[in-house]
This record gives structure tokens, C-alpha cells and sequence, in this order.
């Protein structure tokens, strides 16, 4: 158990006993995003509890999912789940009327094995609603995670692009050049080529963001003139994207990693891979990267980016030189850290539930450029961590802040570390030039409340 | 399968987790997937815990899966063992491994070979179990471990104290009001010059568990945790124990008086002497708790015969059902609890209070309930109170579960003379206030007589014109949905679909005719 800051980035591996939400919660963020959708977790209620809990008043404003809750006769197999879960769906349709089910698979389904994506299609055809199996189990996966396996399902769903892509060219062209017959030889050569250039091939981005946020980023990359043909997800099922052989796709979320493999694999496309958009030089390096791929010199960036440091300079001068210790539960730390320490602070660890070397790649690169950029520390970056072992190690590091889950915020604070509650960062927007402020404002208010409190001399409020 | 999305008690693990937690120096090993330790956001959030919450997990992974836990959970018992150095280590098991169907008994067996703490399993079944009942199963089989840990050893002690003494079992972490109950009930046991031997689980020490037979009695102030420690107490050791809740006026004359004929068994003898609290329940009554005077006071008069339903654990909605009925002569046209497997008990003790009974856990047949009763108060759970915001009915919180604004920070107990002041306050503020009374009449009298709609989700199938929205806008706020719900009662009587400002005096002069 070394607490000693090395100078390149070390990657640990720990036993795993860490405090997380367990991956159902995605729902939380999901169903509101599409609009369409309906979910439907299937558990027992332990998941249910979970659920009502995390999700507090949200519960009350008749949300669009609800629990299948297994009991004794479904576990001993005494009941048909088939048919179980026809009459569920029925009911559903019936209140609702979604133009997608999506059944999340837990933990309990997973061990008795009931197949879900062997039910699914059967049901589907039978009660005319696509339904979307995504298996968002604490058994293999954490809090953000539960996203990556949805989309992951879904991107199955989006429409072929392939033969669609060419026609349409074609009838662009064609047209085009139509329009165009009346001028000089030269000049149409030159429209043609600025077409081309214009004419870049589909971009899809892959992540759920709140609508704001997604169309900020969008008009963030039109200004460079690439344009986002599309979102995984939309904001309706009915919406989905189209994917093929000749679509590139980017992540805007760390977490994303097997949606990612999916797009690669199973539906062909060319995945960009770039830093996040978190952060003002996330976002920077996230558009510079695209724009590499299409070819296309960026306009502006740099005076955009230096733009937003300028106008975050308060927060700077509260946070520059302090430090701050990641326990790890979301798997945005990487992409956070690296921020926090392009602001000026030092990073004494990155817990991370999961890491993906290849997937988060130019993260990490950047990660390290940014560390040697600001003379820093390399952070040491902690997979599957032991929050035991971490909280010993932070009574030695004495952090300025601790970034973690509410399971430990306010013992930490009773033992005056400051703390600011992981899972925040999950539901803020921090996306984007715009919302570079968002992210300090969250990392900054522990310390200016305390700044307040400072003086009262009650900082240590256990008993020793 | 059922379809819910919420849940008045939680999962059995739940239960046993607040009554480990709630003894000093145990530590809970939860047996169970990676996300499943969200009591301990519960209770650092809820109960603004200081201390880490002594609860982890010996994770279920894919390995577990398929392999077996083999060392994992022995290895997870014995380094906790190490690290923390607890007197008790209660493994739980969760709904996961009660399907895997591993033999945690065996792991136990082992692992209490090589640490120094104490090891048990909770002896829970996910499926059978909900929280409560959890709960008590856990804190009993505690209790009776160490009982007989201490009978084999030879330091059981036996010996009743000098003076009269109890032990208050029940007061636990995450429970309504437990602290500031357990303070009041405290006090009120001092008053009667009576010693607190111990209170379980909250904040005692398993240590000390072989004490328990010296008090003279076993005060239970909730039915839903701690009668099968008391149940087991005097099956074991004789010990008598008092299970009638002290809520209200009336009832803590109860406890008081059955607390008296049970020390005066033993008193004669061990000191000469009998107690009688007579006095002390009438100074109490008449001058120090100002509820009695309250349900006097011209005040209280104004709350005849509203109609109010209620809806909670089987402990709180069975003391406020009276409380109302008889305290206040309020009207409370249904009582219910969602305390399924308490259900004989709780109509015994309503039964003569209120005019229906419902025992179900599943709120949308408690909203459905409200809409059609529409009272004008409800005191019920944080559920309750997010219906009554739909239909516009006020609510006072008087039980589980419930947020964090139901963990408050000043003094607030339900039990005890002082809990009558609290629960006076609570039941008048949840009523409109007199004033709003009269402008109820004016804009068009109160008591619905008949139901709009049999179930909560109204549906809209009635236009407003826009000089009627004008019209109803005008109507202050707190009287609005009720004229609203009024004028569209009206309209649906005579079949008329496009409501005008005619339509709304029509549905004004009609009922107030």
C-alpha cells in the first residue's frame, strides 16, 4: 500500500470491494432521454428498493418504467416466465403505448438463466412492440455502465445506411451538377470539390446527453462544418440513427466501450477515437480529432478554448495547486482528472471501477501529455478499487477534496476532508465548451462553502 | 411476476442490516452483487451518519458464479476481522445468494474459527420476509445467541437490579422518530423512578447482551421490531413485557399503568413498597402535555368530524387512528397499514375507530382509496403525501418509509407527553386552518358528499373555456382544485362537456343548496 506519486501513469488493480450504483440506474437518466420508451427491470426487490431509493421524488411523477418483480413461484420455476412477462407487457401497452419495451436484465435473471434475448423476439412479433434486451446486472458491470449495455442493445435496432448513402449521393450529385450546367468548365470542377469536402461521409454520435447538451456539441462541430447526422440515442426510439459500413461514429462518454465494439463490429462503422468533450481542452481535442479524420483544417478552436479558461479564472485561482483523490464509481474519472489537472491540481489517485485501455486510448494520452504540459504528478490510476484501503490511504494524503459516493461523503467530511459526491458528475451536464463551468462549479462549491466555515474551528466532528 | 415500481417495505436484507448496524462494534458482510450495499447511502444520507456505515460486501461477480464464493466470503469475514476488530460479524445473505443456494452456514462455521468476533448467519429467507419482519428475526436471533453464549459460559446474570428497571427494545437506525423517541422515553421512565437496564439494538453493545435478564421488564415501544426478542425473553427468563405503544394521551396511561402492575409484583417484596403513578398521569395529562387542553380548546372544535384517512406501519397508523377518533373526534373514514402479516392485530385495534379498513401494500390502491374518500387530511407515508400533493389534500408524515426531511434535526418524538404536543401540532397544521375554512364556504362549501371519479387519475375529458380559466383563477389558490373538482363534478352530472363561468355558479349554487 504505497502512497507515493510516481512519474509515469501506473495502473493497479485492487480487490473490487467498492461502493457503486448498480447498473439498473441507468434507467433513471434513459427513460427521460427517449421519450418513447418504456423500461421494464426485471428482479426482484432488492432492485426495486434500490431504485425507489436512488431515484427519490422522480418515483412519484409516474415515470415510464416500472419493476417485474420475480417472487418464489418465478424462481422455482414454477410459473411460465414467458408468459409472465407477456401479461406484463400486454399491461404496459395497454397504459402506455411505448413504441419500445426495454427489459433490463438483473442479477437474479442472470443466475437462474432465463433467456430474455431468446423471449424477446418471440414476444415482440407476437405483441408488436420491438422490445430491446440489455443485461444491466451488478454482477458484471457498474453505475454508468448500465448505459453502455443499453445502447449497446440498441444499436442493433438503427436502420442500414449502406445502400441509402449512395443513392442519395448519387441523386445530390446528379442534381447538383444539373443546377450548375451553365457555368465555365473550371468553375464547376472547383464547386465539385467543395462539395466533396462538404459532402463528408455520416457522423453518428453515440452517448445519451440531455437535448441541450447534444445539440450544443452538434453546433459546436457545424461550425467546423461537419455535420452530425445523427444521435445513439435519439430522442425517440422511432428515431434511431442509420448505421453502415461507411458511417464514423464517436463516443462523447467514457463508459461506452462495448456500444463502441458493437458499432465496430457487428455494424461496420469507423470509430473516432478521441479524448471526451469534457472539459474546454476535452472538447477542443474531441473536435480537432474528428476534424482530422474528415479532413478538414479546424477554424477558431484555440481562441474558442482560450476563451472559456478566460472566463473560468475564478474558479481557477480557488482550485489551482490543491488536491483531489478520485474513490472511483462512474468511470468518468479519467476524463475528469485530466481536466482537473489541466485547471492547476493535483491528482494523488484515480479510482476507476473499469478500464478500457483500448477504448479510452486517446484519453489516456492525453492524460499524460496534459500531466507533463502542467509539470505535474502522474496520477496513479486504481481499477476495481478497495474503498478500505483507499480511505487509509486518504487519512495519509490528507486530500482537499475527495471525490466519491454518498456512502462515504459524510464520514469523510466528519473527519474534515472535503468531499463532493461522484455521482453528480453523472447527472449535470459537463459536456462541451458551454458547460466547462458546470464542472468547476461542482468541484469548487466543498471548497467555497468551507471557506466560509473555516474559521468556526469545527472542522474534526468525531469523537476521537 | 408483479408489476410495481414502489414498495412500502424493502427487501429482508434491509432489516437485518439496521439492526447490525445499529449495535456498536458489529459489522454486517452483505453476501451480494456489486451495487447492492445502497443501505449505506441510506443511512449516511438519511441519518446524516457520521461513521462509516460497518457494512460491506463479499461481492457476487461472474467468478462466484462460476466457481462458488469458495475462500471469498471466509477471506472477506477474517480480514474484516483483522481491520475493524468487531465483537460480532453478521453475514447476510441478500436475494442472490439465496438463489445460488451456497451453504453459507458452512463459511461461518469456518470463519469463526480463525477470527476473534463472534460470526453468524442471519437467519433470513429473502422471499418470505419483507424488511420489518426481517428486522425483528435478526435482532432476536442476536439476543438469543448471546444469551446462550452466556448460559454455557456460567456468567449469565439473572439477578434482578435493586431498583426497578427496564429494557427498551426496538430502537433502531433508519427508524421514524426512533432518537427522539427514544429520548422521551427515557425521560418518562426517569420520571417514574424507573432505571434503564438497556436499550437494544441502537447503540449498545453485544457484550453487554447477558445483562438484558436483570431489568424487571421489556418495554416494546413498536410492534414491528422487538416483540420476538421480548416473546423469547420471557419464554426463557420470565421476564414480563409491555408492548402498548405510549403514543397519545390515552395509550401512555395504558403503558404507564401496566408498567405499574408489573413492578408492583416484585416491589412489595424487594422494597417495601408499591408504586402508584395515578397522580403523576393526571398532573401529566391535565398541565404538562397541552394535548388534552388542545383537544378542549375552541381550536380542536373546529376539526369535528372532518373526515381523515390514514395509512402507515401497523404501530403508527393503529396510535394515530385513535389518536383522531377519540382525542380529537376527528372522522377518520379509513385506516390501513401495509403490515400484511400483522393484519389480525391491527383490526382488533381499529376496528371500533374508523368507518373502513384497508390492509394492502400496494399504493395504488391506497391513492385510489384517497381519491374516493376524499378527506381533508391525510396522515400517512411519504407516499401519501405525494398523492395528497396530486389531489390537493394536505398530509402530516407519521410513519415509514420516508425522506430526509422526516430525520429532523430539533426535538421530535411521536411516544411520550411530549410526542402528544408534536403529534397535536402536526394533526392541526395538516388541516386548512380555520379562516380557509370559512372562505371554503363562501366559494362553495366543503364537504364533497359524493365522488367525482373512483380512482385517482382523472381523467380530462371536460374543456375549460377561457373566460371560466379566467374566472378560476381569481379563486385563491387553496381553495382552487376543490372548486375546480367541484364544478367539474357538476358538469359531469349533467353531461355537460365544455365548462363556462355559467356552468361553474350553476355547480356553486348547486351545491351549496
Amino acid at each position: 500500500m504505497s502512497t507515493k506519486i510516481s512519474e509515469t501513469l501506473t495502473f493497479e488493480c485492487e480487490t473490487g470491494n467498492y461502493h457503486t450504483f448498480c447498473p439498473i440506474s441507468c434507467v433513471a437518466w434513459l427513460y427521460q432521454k427517449i421519450e418513447d420508451s418504456f423500461f421494464l427491470v426485471i428482479g426482484t426487490k432488492t432492485c426495486g428498493y434500490f431504485l425507489q431509493n436512488a431515484l427519490g421524488v422522480m418515483i412519484f411523477a409516474e415515470p415510464r418504467y416500472a419493476m417485474a418483480e420475480l417472487e418464489e413461484g418465478d424462481i422455482s420455476a414454477q410459473l411460465n416466465d414467458y408468459e409472465e412477462l407477456k401479461r406484463l407487457c400486454i399491461q404496459i401497452k395497454k397504459a402506455r403505448n411505448p413504441s419500445v419495451i426495454i427489459w433490463i436484465g438483473t442479477c437474479t435473471t442472470e443466475i437462474i438463466k432465463m433467456d430474455l434475448e431468446g423471449m424477446a423476439p418471440k414476444l415482440e412479433t407476437e405483441i408488436e412492440i420491438p422490445i430491446i434486451v440489455a443485461r444491466a446486472n451488478g454482477l458484471d458491470y457498474a453505475f454508468t455502465q448500465g448505459e453502455d449495455t443499453v445502447l449497446a442493445a440498441m444499436a442493433h435496432r438503427c436502420p442500414e445506411q449502406k445502400k441509402k448513402i449512395e443513392k442519395t449521393q448519387k441523386i445530390d450529385n446528379k442534381s447538383i451538377q444539373e443546377l450548375f450546367t451553365f457555368l465555365p468548365l473550371k468553375i464547376k470542377e472547383k464547386m465539385n470539390k467543395s462539395l466533396i469536402l462538404k459532402n463528408q461521409l455520416p457522423l453518428v454520435l453515440f452517448g445519451s446527453l440531455p437535448s441541450t447538451v447534444a445539440s450544443q456539441l452538434s453546433l459546436e462541430l457545424k461550425r467546423q462544418s461537419i455535420n452530425v447526422s445523427g444521435w445513439l440515442p435519439a430522442q425517440r426510439y422511432t428515431d434511431l440513427p442509420t448505421l453502415g459500413e461507411k458511417v464514423y461514429v464517436c463516443g462523447v462518454n467514457p463508459f461506452l466501450s462495448r456500444t463502441a465494439t458493437t458499432l465496430m463490429r457487428r455494424r461496420k462503422c469507423k470509430l473516432i477515437g478521441a479524448p471526451f468533450p469534457i472539459g474546454p481542452d476535452g472538447t477542443r481535442a474531441w473536435i480537432e480529432k474528428i476534424c482530422l479524420v474528415f479532413n478538414i483544417e479546424t477554424q477558431g478552436l484555440e481562441e474558442r478554448e482560450q476563451q472559456v479558461w478566460e472566463s473560468l479564472k475564478n474558479y481557477l485561482n480557488l482550485i489551482r495547486g490543491k488536491s483531489v483523490f478520485f474513490m472511483g464509481d462512474n468511470l468518468l474519472e479519467i476524463s475528469l482528472a485530466r481536466f482537473l489537472i489541466r485547471c492547476g491540481m493535483i491528482v494523488y489517485e484515480i479510482g476507476i471501477p473499469y478500464m478500457d485501455k483500448r477504448y479510452q486510448a486517446a484519453e489516456l494520452t492525453f492524460l499524460q501529455e496534459t500531466c507533463k504540459k502542467m509539470c505535474l504528478p502522474m496520477p496513479r490510476i486504481v481499477e476495481k478499487p478497495d474503498n478500505y484501503n483507499q480511505i487509509q490511504r486518504m487519512r495519509e494524503l490528507q486530500p482537499d477534496l475527495a471525490i466519491t459516493g454518498m456512502a462515504h461523503a459524510n464520514p469523510l467530511e466528519a473527519r474534515g476532508i472535503n468531499t463532493k459526491w461522484s455521482v453528480e458528475f453523472t447527472f449535470a451536464q459537463i459536456h462541451g465548451f458551454t458547460n466547462a463551468k458546470d464542472v468547476l462549479e461542482l468541484v469548487t462549491r466543498p471548497l467555497r462553502r468551507n471557506n466560509n466555515l473555516e474559521n468556526l474551528g469545527w472542522t474534526n466532528l468525531i469523537k476521537l | 411476476m408483479k408489476l410495481a415500481y414502489w414498495m412500502y417495505a424493502g427487501p429482508a436484507h434491509i432489516g437485518t442490516l439496521r439492526v447490525a448496524s445499529s449495535f456498536k462494534n458489529v459489522h454486517a458482510i452483505m453476501h451480494a452483487p456489486l451495487g447492492d450495499d445502497y443501505f449505506n447511502v441510506m443511512r449516511s444520507m438519511l441519518e446524516r451518519e457520521r461513521d462509516f456505515t460497518p457494512v460491506t460486501a463479499s461481492i457476487v461477480d461472474r467468478h462466484v458464479l462460476a466457481r462458488g464464493s469458495q475462500e471469498k466470503v471466509v477471506d472477506n469475514i477474517t480480514r474484516k476481522d483483522k481491520q475493524e476488530r468487531p465483537d460480532l460479524i453478521v453475514l447476510t445473505p441478500t436475494c442472490t445468494s439465496s438463489i445460488l443456494q451456497e451453504d453459507l452456514q458452512n463459511f461461518v462455521d469456518r470463519a469463526s474459527m480463525s477470527s476473534d468476533s463472534d460470526v453468524i448467519l442471519a437467519d433470513v429467507n429473502h422471499y418470505r420476509v419483507n424488511e420489518l419482519q426481517a428486522a425483528d428475526r435478526t435482532l432476536e436471533q442476536v439476543v438469543r445467541y448471546y444469551l446462550e453464549k452466556a448460559r454455557r459460559q456460567g456468567n449469565l446474570n439473572i439477578s434482578l437490579t435493586n431498583k426497578p428497571s427496564a429494557n427498551i427494545i426496538g430502537i433502531f437506525t433508519l427508524g421514524f422518530h426512533n432518537q427522539h423517541d427514544c429520548r422521551e422515553l427515557k425521560r418518562l421512565l426517569q420520571d417514574l423512578g424507573i432505571i434503564i437496564n438497556q436499550i437494544i439494538p441502537e447503540g449498545g453493545f453485544v457484550e453487554n447482551l447477558h445483562e438484558l435478564p436483570k431489568a424487571w421488564f421489556n418495554l416494546v415501544p413498536y410492534r414491528e421490531v422487538g416483540l420476538m426478542t421480548a416473546l423469547y425473553l420471557e419464554k426463557e427468563f420470565g421476564m414480563p413485557y409491555i408492548s402498548t405503544t405510549p403514543m397519545g394521551v390515552v395509550d401512555i396511561a395504558n403503558c404507564i399503568r401496566q408498567i405499574q402492575k408489573q413492578i408492583n409484583i416484585w416491589s412489595p417484596i424487594l422494597l417495601e413498597k408499591k408504586f402508584d403513578f395515578e397522580l403523576y398521569i393526571d398532573e401529566q395529562t391535565r398541565f404538562i402535555s397541552q394535548a388534552a387542553w388542545f383537544s378542549r380548546s375552541i381550536d380542536c372544535q373546529n376539526l369535528t368530524g372532518k373526515k381523515a384517512v390514514v395509512f402507515g406501519d401497523a404501530t403508527h397508523a393503529a396510535s394515530i387512528t385513535k389518536i383522531l377518533a377519540c382525542e380529537m373526534g376527528i372522522r377518520v373514514s379509513c385506516t390501513g397499514t401495509y403490515c400484511k402479516h400483522d393484519e389480525e392485530w391491527f383490526r382488533e385495534q381499529v376496528q371500533n375507530f374508523c368507518d373502513e379498513i384497508l390492509i394492502t401494500d400496494d399504493h395504488t390502491e391506497v391513492g385510489d382509496m384517497i381519491a374516493r374518500v376524499e378527506p381533508s387530511a391525510i396522515f400517512g407515508t411519504q407516499m401519501e403525501r405525494h398523492i395528497g400533493k396530486r389531489l390537493d389534500i394536505p398530509c402530516g408524515v407519521i410513519s415509514s418509509p420516508v425522506h430526509i426531511q422526516n430525520f429532523p434535526l430539533g426535538y421530535r418524538p411521536f411516544l411520550g407527553y411530549e410526542g402528544t404536543n408534536q403529534i397535536a401540532d402536526l394533526v392541526y397544521n395538516s388541516f386548512t386552518l380555520g379562516m380557509e375554512d370559512h372562505l371554503l364556504e363562501i366559494f362553495g362549501g366543503h364537504d364533497t358528499k359524493e365522488v367525482i371519479t373512483k380512482s385517482l387519475s382523472i381523467d380530462t375529458d371536460l374543456i375549460w373555456n377561457a373566460e371560466s380559466q379566467l374566472e378560476l383563477k381569481k379563486i385563491p389558490g387553496f381553495v382552487r382544485g376543490k372548486i375546480k373538482r367541484n364544478t367539474e363534478k357538476f358538469a359531469r352530472q349533467h353531461n355537460i362537456t365544455k365548462i363556462t363561468v355559467e356552468v361553474m355558479y350553476a355547480a356553486k349554487e348547486h351545491l351549496s343548496a
